[in-house]
């Protein structure tokens, strides 16, 4: 088989508090092949973020460490990388798109300008080329009159709009990975679907990698070929779309799943949508074994006894549960 | 054609053209055009900016058009009061004020904008490493400013004039010597209110999306603090330092009217003050132009840093 583009292998990210060490990331595996998108699922403060910041080495050391584990990137270990050649690798293989496309752009340049960046800091460029670069970028993203648009500055663009530009500003350099951060979740509906499809498009077009954190089930289903679904810092499930939607072995995961609202006939007859009781647990007091054993179901005596591992449950499908 | 009037003209202009007009009067504008139509709207920052400008003019211009030297003693004229020949008066030595004055103001507004370039570069420096650095720099450095803050200025700036003056004064000339000096001196004192608002901004604009954003698209980190933080950290930076040269201009006339500043054949506007102060009943024409001066223009950079305040309020960008 291919060895995969990245390679995340018992990944852990510690932060050490005053209050004691929050297990942010607590030992994640994770692989993204070439051209192919994955979507990490969870609720907020499950890890999907810190992971991805993890890859690129955006956490702040101190707080944060890297306590365990590799990132093979193309086989090659980032956790070790100094800041210079950690440097090489943002933007020109792998780019991110952030949450907040309101905040998320410079308010003192214009947009030309700060999607050429990327370009300019490690390269000299002429004026020209430069400005052509961005035009070329900005229709290539889809906004409309980019010969006028790329000397406009941020405040004069929509949300959408914003994340456009943010998006044009990640695939500047042409990434073989894109790394975006719940990238619709700040947009309301309609502009979220033109996102999707315009990150779906430029994925086809350029032939990269998304890794697409979403909090959001109706959006993984749409857009991602595997899925990775995560749970206060662990991965506790990890299948291919459809079997994962088709056939969820985790509970979290079935809940997760239960808790979609369905316009289809199964959902005839129901009156409310179910739930996962609780929420997640607070990182620095984690049940014993079992992560998810207070919320559980199907929870008995031997899910507290230790944790379980992800394990292979069906071909292509993983998941951390004794009873999977 | 030639009859017509203006008014009929833009009548005859065609919806396009007035339509272009209109655009062009309200164009999709860059942050510095923004903020430059937000000042235009402070009409007492406007009308400082404009006597401010005039002063300016004339200590520039001044000397090619009143051709009087300032060192000409005349003792059948001492301390005449305004007149055609003297239009400011004399003083005690019969020597022309005017022409002193325009010579004092060159000095007395290069102290201050000069001392004011000292204390924002100074405060800029420390207040980036301190916003950007870890704790113990950023600890170590604000207590350094807090020392700094603390120090008994008057009595500091006398000794190290005592100190200084004559090794400075050999090595440069004395009126190089002294400028350099009294300059360090006053921007040396001056710089912890920028160190303090430095830091302050970088503190708050690191933990800023497009920071991140900036650091995820590899920018290194020299790069982030001078591309992407600095510049956003500017507006507040350049109010306190307009704020500045009015202190400077202030604590250079204290310093001459001590008699510590410039030597007595050096005439800015706090040294012309200084030797005035003793014939205040019989000539007080004497120390009202270059009072009047000198609150002038303070006065003038203060309603300007007003103006700046409105124009570049951090809230009201992005």
């Amino acid at each position: 088989m291919e060895r995969p583009l990245l390679d995340i292998i018992g990944l852990k990210t510690w932060f050490d508090t005053d209050e004691g060490v929050v297990r942010a990331v607590d030992g994640v595996s994770l692989s993204i092949n070439r051209g192919e998108t994955l979507a990490v699922v969870g609720e907020s403060g499950s890890g999907k973020t810190v992971t991805a910041r993890s890859i690129l080495k955006l956490i702040d050391t101190p707080p944060g460490r890297y306590a365990a584990g590799q990132i093979l990137w193309q086989g090659r270990d980032l956790v070790p990388l100094g800041p210079r050649d950690i440097d090489r690798v943002r933007a020109r293989e792998i780019g991110m798109v952030f949450q907040e496309p309101m905040t998320s752009l410079n308010p003192v340049y214009t947009v030309g300008a700060q999607i050429t960046e990327a370009l300019r800091a490690h390269e000299s460029l002429s004026r020209k080329a430069a400005n052509d670069a961005a035009i070329e970028m900005l229709r290539l993203v889809q906004i409309p009159t980019p010969e006028r648009r790329v000397n406009d500055y941020p405040h004069q663009f929509s949300g959408g709009m914003r994340q456009r530009v943010m998006i044009a500003m990640a695939l500047v350099c042409k990434p073989k990975l894109l790394i975006a951060d719940e990238p619709t979740t700040a947009l309301d509906v309609t502009i979220q679907a033109q996102i999707l499809e315009l990150l779906a498009d430029m994925k086809d077009r350029f032939g990269m990698a998304i890794m697409l954190i979403t909090h959001a089930m109706g959006v993984v289903a749409e857009n991602a070929q595997r899925v990775a679904v995560m749970y206060a810092g662990v991965v506790v499930e990890e299948a291919d779309v459809d079997e994962l939607f088709a056939n969820p072995r985790h509970p979290y995961t079935q809940g997760l799943i239960r808790s979609i609202p369905r316009v289809d006939t199964k959902a005839i007859g129901r009156t409310r949508l179910e739930q996962i009781p609780g929420s997640v647990p607070n990182l620095l007091e984690l049940p014993p074994g079992c992560r998810f054993s207070n919320r559980c179901r199907m929870a008995t005596a031997d899910c507290h006894a230790s944790e379980p591992a992800l394990r292979l449950v069906a071909p292509d499908h993983k998941a951390a549960c004794i009873y999977a | 054609m030639a009859g017509s009037t203006p008014a009929s003209r833009s009548a005859e202009m065609p919806a396009a053209v007035i339509a272009e007009r209109a655009l062009v009067r309200h164009p999709p504008a860059s942050p510095l055009g923004e903020a430059w139509r937000r000042f235009r709207k402070h009409r007492l920052a406007v009308v400082s900016l404009m006597i401010l400008l005039a002063m300016v003019l004339v200590i520039a211009v001044g000397p090619f058009v009143w051709r009087v030297p300032i060192d000409e003693i005349d003792f059948s004229a001492q301390l005449s009061p305004p007149s055609f020949t003297h239009p400011f008066g004399t003083d005690d030595l019969g020597q022309d004020l005017l022409a002193r004055m325009i010579y004092g103001g060159r000095i007395s507004l290069a102290v201050g904008i000069a001392a004011m370039m000292v204390a924002v570069i100074m405060g800029i420096l420390v207040g980036a490493v301190s916003g950007i650095a870890g704790r113990r720099l950023d600890a170590g450095l604000m207590w350094m400013t807090d020392m700094f803050l603390s120090l008994p200025q008057l009595p500091l700036l006398l000794l190290v004039l005592y100190l200084f003056r004559n090794a400075l004064a050999k090595a440069l000339g004395l009126e190089a010597g002294l400028f350099v000096l009294i300059v360090l001196i006053i921007g040396g004192l001056r710089w912890m209110p920028v160190a303090r608002l430095v830091r302050a901004q970088f503190l708050s604009l690191r933990e800023k999306e497009f920071v991140e954003a900036a650091r995820a698209l590899g920018a290194s980190r020299i790069r982030l603090v001078v591309r992407h933080i600095l510049p956003n950290a500017m507006g507040p930076v350049i109010v306190a330092g307009t704020v500045e040269v009015a202190t400077a201009i202030i604590a250079e006339s204290t310093l001459s009217f001590l008699g510590l500043g410039f030597p007595p054949d050096i005439p800015t506007w706090g040294r012309i003050l200084f030797s005035a102060k003793d014939q205040l009943d019989s000539a007080p024409h004497w120390a009202l132009f270059p009072g009047a001066a000198i609150f002038l223009t303070v006065l003038s950079i203060n309603f300007i840093g007003d103006g700046l305040r409105d124009a570049l309020d951090a809230r009201r960008v992005g």
